[in-house]
């Protein structure tokens, strides 16, 4: 489904990714992991384009994505992204948050899409807070209502990059249970995180980053348990 | 009394009020539609620099607008106008207000875009980014997302560029435009006086300008009320 191909990203003269070499595979659950500054957001951001590789290439269902024909919002509406600051739109009440890019894009009428957005709400118990604007609510729930966002469009792969650091930690676990009831529903996901209980629980593969290089990767069982490299154990110790 | 003799002399007498209702008529006709033309010229060459900045597309637009901005901030506002009129018009039979409307408003469509810009700045990228990552392209980006947040901080400021502007019209005295300023000059020197109508004109654009900050403090609460 994803291809990332000899990818590298530099910021002027600094090398933030180097020859990232990649294939996901629908249902996977993938989670990158690595200390703080190695590249993981650059590498989300360069999968949707949101930055511009500096060479290689990106395939998404089997389309180059930064060949000129590709029309990249056509893409992003397939390959949805949860950010760390949830990014909602504050100057919108919660159901026009979520139904803005499914109803400007004519991807649905506007009745569907809040049917629809009420639906998903509902399934998470925000169905009340439909009316009310992001700033009333708390993080946990203003970042399940962006990953209800990106939902609407029925992607068929969702990014996240550090979806609960901004969040308290009796916050996490709402997001985090979200996360793992999407995995289960079969969505494919991407997920930057610092939490690795949830990464031991939740991944079909991990994937550990450092200075800009994939180091290992594997099932969590095997990075957790049996990491190989000096330099996945000294991270593996430092977070402990 | 001389304060009554004075105010009959440059008011009543001879119809002398004609010359300061024409000077309003005319400081409020250029600097309303100035102000229309530099709102317009303004927010297309604020979108232009912004698309150019994320997108890094529009290389000769993106150049010619930075000239353009550059050149009317970096000359003086009296200069343009005498170039429009005795170069750019020199041979051309036109109505000396629109002279200036013109002027003024090419004059003031570069403070605007820097208006613009520096509201679309304040947004926080985050902003664009969420936009981007569902699909949503540059125009429905700044539509929906960007232009109501940034209203809040562009409004305010363009009230303040519309009050520059008023006060700026004064200039057109210098090609012969009767706008207040103008206005108030010719009593003058029909009255051999110049306290009483330089008086009169000053306090006709403090009452302009003192009700249009009103106004701009009216709109300022009003949009800091909205919710977000
Ligand atoms: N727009 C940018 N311009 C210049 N340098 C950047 C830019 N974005 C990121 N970098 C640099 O690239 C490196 C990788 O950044 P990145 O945000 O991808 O790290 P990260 O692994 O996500 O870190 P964290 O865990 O702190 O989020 C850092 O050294 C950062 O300073
Ligand atoms: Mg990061």
């Amino acid at each position: 489904m994803l291809i990332v191909k000899n990818l590298e990203k530099s910021f002027g003269k600094t090398k933030v990714l180097k020859n990232i070499n990649l294939e996901i595979n629908e249902k996977e659950r993938i989670v990158i992991i690595g200390p703080s500054g190695c590249g993981k957001s650059t590498l989300l951001r360069c999968i949707n384009q949101i930055e511009k590789p500096t060479k290689g290439k990106v395939l998404f269902e089997g389309i180059p994505l930064d060949d000129k024909k590709t029309d990249i919002n056509k893409i992003r509406i397939k390959m949805g992204m949860v950010f760390q600051q949830f990014n909602l739109f504050p100057h919108l009440k919660v159901i026009d948050n979520i139904i803005l890019a499914p109803v400007k894009l004519k991807l649905m009428s506007k009745e569907d899409a809040i049917k629809k957005g009420k639906k998903l709400l509902n399934q998470i118990g925000l169905a009340e807070k439909i009316n009310n604007y992001p700033k009333e609510l708390s993080g946990g729930q203003q970042q399940r209502v962006a990953i209800i966002r990106a939902l609407m469009l029925d992607p068929d792969l969702l990014l996240f990059d550090e979806p609960t650091s901004a969040l308290d930690p009796e916050m996490k676990q709402e997001v985090l249970e979200l996360m793992k009831d999407l995995g289960k529903s079969g969505l494919t996901m991407i997920v930057v995180t610092h939490e690795m209980q949830f990464a031991k629980e939740f991944a079909t593969r991990v994937i550990f980053i450092d200075e800009g290089k994939i180091i290992e990767e594997g099932t969590p069982d095997d990075l957790f348990n049996h990491p190989k490299s000096l330099r996945l154990k000294e991270f593996l110790d430092n977070i402990k | 009394m001389n304060l009554l003799d004075n105010l009959y002399k440059t008011l009543i007498y001879d119809n002398r009020y004609l010359f300061f209702l024409e000077g309003i008529k005319n400081t409020i006709i250029i600097a309303f539609f100035a102000g229309i033309i530099g709102v317009i010229i303004g927010i297309i060459v604020a979108l232009i620099k912004n698309y150019h900045e994320k997108t890094n597309k529009l290389k000769t637009l993106n150049f010619l607008a930075s000239c353009y901005v550059n050149i009317i901030r970096g000359t003086p506002t009296i200069l343009q106008l005498m170039i429009i009129y005795y170069v750019i018009f020199a041979s051309v039979e036109i109505n000396i207000v629109v002279v200036g409307i013109l002027a003024f408003g090419i004059n003031s469509g570069a403070y605007v875009s820097e208006i613009i810009r520096a509201g679309i700045n304040s947004i926080d990228k985050g902003q664009i980014e969420a936009g981007s990552s569902l699909g949503l392209n540059y125009p429905k980006i700044m539509r929906y997302i960007i232009m109501p947040q940034a209203i809040k901080n562009i409004l305010p400021a363009l009230g303040n560029e519309f009050i520059t502007l008023v006060k700026e019209t004064s200039v057109g005295a210098y090609i012969g435009i009767i706008e207040l300023t103008k206005a108030s000059d010719i009593v003058a020197s029909r009255t051999y006086e110049y306290f009483f109508p330089l008086i009169i004109a000053a306090i006709i654009y403090l009452i302009i300008t003192l009700s249009l900050s009103k106004l701009i403090k009216i709109m300022e609460r009003k949009l800091n009320n909205v919710n977000s």
